[in-house]
């Protein structure tokens, strides 16, 4: 799934088939990911979520992820949010920090505040693909139906997952033969219905490629229910990254309270 | 527009995810065994569209055409928009994961309610399928906006300013959408009509 971003990924997610990580079972990063996700956003204290950031940054290693790539695209999430970001510490009332130009004042209660968001948002977004994104979609569906994830839910994202990279090609060879009649995106109502009409193309297109994918897996003896081959098992590595993730998240928790109770 | 962990507040969060649990539940029972590689496929499809740029003045936005994911999907649309969050987060990054099901709301919710209305008068076809289709391409995103800015509001008040600048903001994305909407529903009612009904007929 990486390989969707580009070339230069599909290097990536070869190599990080020798990662530590990738030895866990599927089930295991995924719980590990979700419960650190719930730690630290019931986390508030500062000193807390920037540990919690170190150790997702401390599995970045064992990932097989490159670390500049990783990283980056962490940070592009950051310009999603940086609205709230700028805006935060303007707006939250609270002890005065300092005085900005057009009579805005920064608080002091703003910048924790977003200081908080940003280190529990950064933090889980990387343990998420240092954890599940290093995964094969496939296999990541697997392990949901695995862990329970109804089985239509499931069927739906592995349809998705492989029919993805197909649309994308469909999509790029449409954007060629617009370039090749000197179609450029800009700015203007002539572009905007060209892309429109590529989109109502696409979504035509692809109708009529789940008609013959229907008939072709009726054809097959298709009743509904895909067969997940796999064989997922539990080692003893899963229960020793368990328990010391487990013993972590624990200790962040005891420290968090420590710390709010002191404050 | 996508909402990151550890910015709403926890009865924002559980609310949201409890909603869009319910929204897929009842998307996932419309699609029986012989939709599913439509769903599927049409997720895809969606997904890719909201990979496509497209320039607005001198920046460019992503879509998000969840009002046309309605009008195609109906109540499909809210596991079809999941799985693409879903996919987003785990491997571009992009949003949270505690609030998958408050992001999932916040874009399915408004495409359905698009579908439902909008669904009707497109599915008779004719000259004005488009320019319904464009209204709710619209409208879909404008309703987002609200959602996005009503989560962020609950969860504390000084997150209005941030809230109402998202919403100026996605004005022009809004105008946009609409026309892109309206481009591609024009097209689909007259190269196949069939693709509004994709989550109709036989089961």
């Amino acid at each position: 799934m990486a390989h969707l971003l580009s070339e230069a990924d599909r290097t990536l997610a070869r190599t990080a088939r020798h990662a530590a990580l990738r030895g866990l079972d599927p089930r295991t990063r995924i719980i590990a990911a979700a419960a650190f996700a719930v730690v630290v956003v019931a986390l508030s204290s500062l000193p807390a979520l920037a540990v919690a950031l170190g150790l997702a940054l401390a599995l970045l290693p064992f990932s097989g992820l490159a670390p500049a790539v990783t990283l980056k695209r962490m940070a592009m999430m950051d310009g999603f949010i940086i609205v709230m970001l700028v805006t935060l510490p303007v707006t939250t009332p609270g002890t005065l920090l300092a005085d900005l130009p057009f009579g805005l004042v920064a608080t002091r209660e703003g910048l924790r505040l977003t200081a908080e968001i940003a280190l529990s948002a950064n933090a889980v977004i990387l343990a998420l693909m240092v954890l599940v994104g290093t995964m094969d979609a496939v296999v990541l569906c697997h392990a949901l139906a695995r862990l329970g994830a109804p089985l239509r839910l499931v069927h739906l994202l592995l349809f998705t997952v492989r029919y993805i990279e197909v649309l994308r090609a469909e999509y790029r060879r449409a954007r060629q033969a617009m370039r090749a009649r000197a179609f450029r995106p800009r700015s203007n109502l002539h572009s905007w219905r060209s892309v429109g009409h590529l989109v109502g193309m696409l979504l035509v297109r692809a109708l009529e490629r789940s008609e013959r994918i229907l008939q072709a897996m009726k054809c097959r003896g298709f009743t509904g229910q895909i067969p997940l081959l796999d064989d997922l098992r539990w080692q003893r590595c899963d229960l020793a990254f368990g328990l010391g993730w487990g013993a972590c998240l624990l200790a962040l928790t005891l420290w968090e309270i420590t710390l709010v109770h002191a404050a | 527009m996508h909402i990151v962990d550890g910015a709403l507040s926890n009865p924002v969060v559980i609310t949201g995810a409890v909603a869009a649990a319910g929204g897929i539940a009842l998307g996932l029972r419309q699609m029986t065994m012989e939709r599913i590689p439509a769903a599927g496929v049409l997720s895809a499809a969606f997904f890719v569209a909201s990979l496509i740029h497209v320039p607005i003045g001198p920046s460019s936005v992503h879509l998000i055409l969840n009002g046309l994911a309605g009008l195609v999907l109906g109540w499909a649309a809210f596991p079809a928009l999941f799985v693409g969050l879903l996919l987003q987060v785990v491997f571009f990054g992009f949003g949270g994961f505690t609030v998958l099901g408050v992001n999932t709301f916040n874009i399915a919710m408004p495409a359905v309610l698009v579908g439902l209305i909008f669904g009707p008068m497109i599915r008779r076809g004719g000259p004005d399928a488009a320019l319904w289709g464009g209204i709710g391409g619209a409208l879909a995103i404008a309703l987002t906006t609200v959602f996005v800015a009503f989560a962020l509001r609950l969860s504390g008040a000084q997150f209005l300013p941030a809230a109402q600048l998202v919403f100026l903001a996605h004005i022009p994305v809004m105008v946009v959408e609409g026309l892109l909407s309206a481009a591609a529903v024009g097209l689909a009612v007259r190269v196949k009509p069939d693709l509004f009904r994709a989550m109709e007929g036989a089961a």
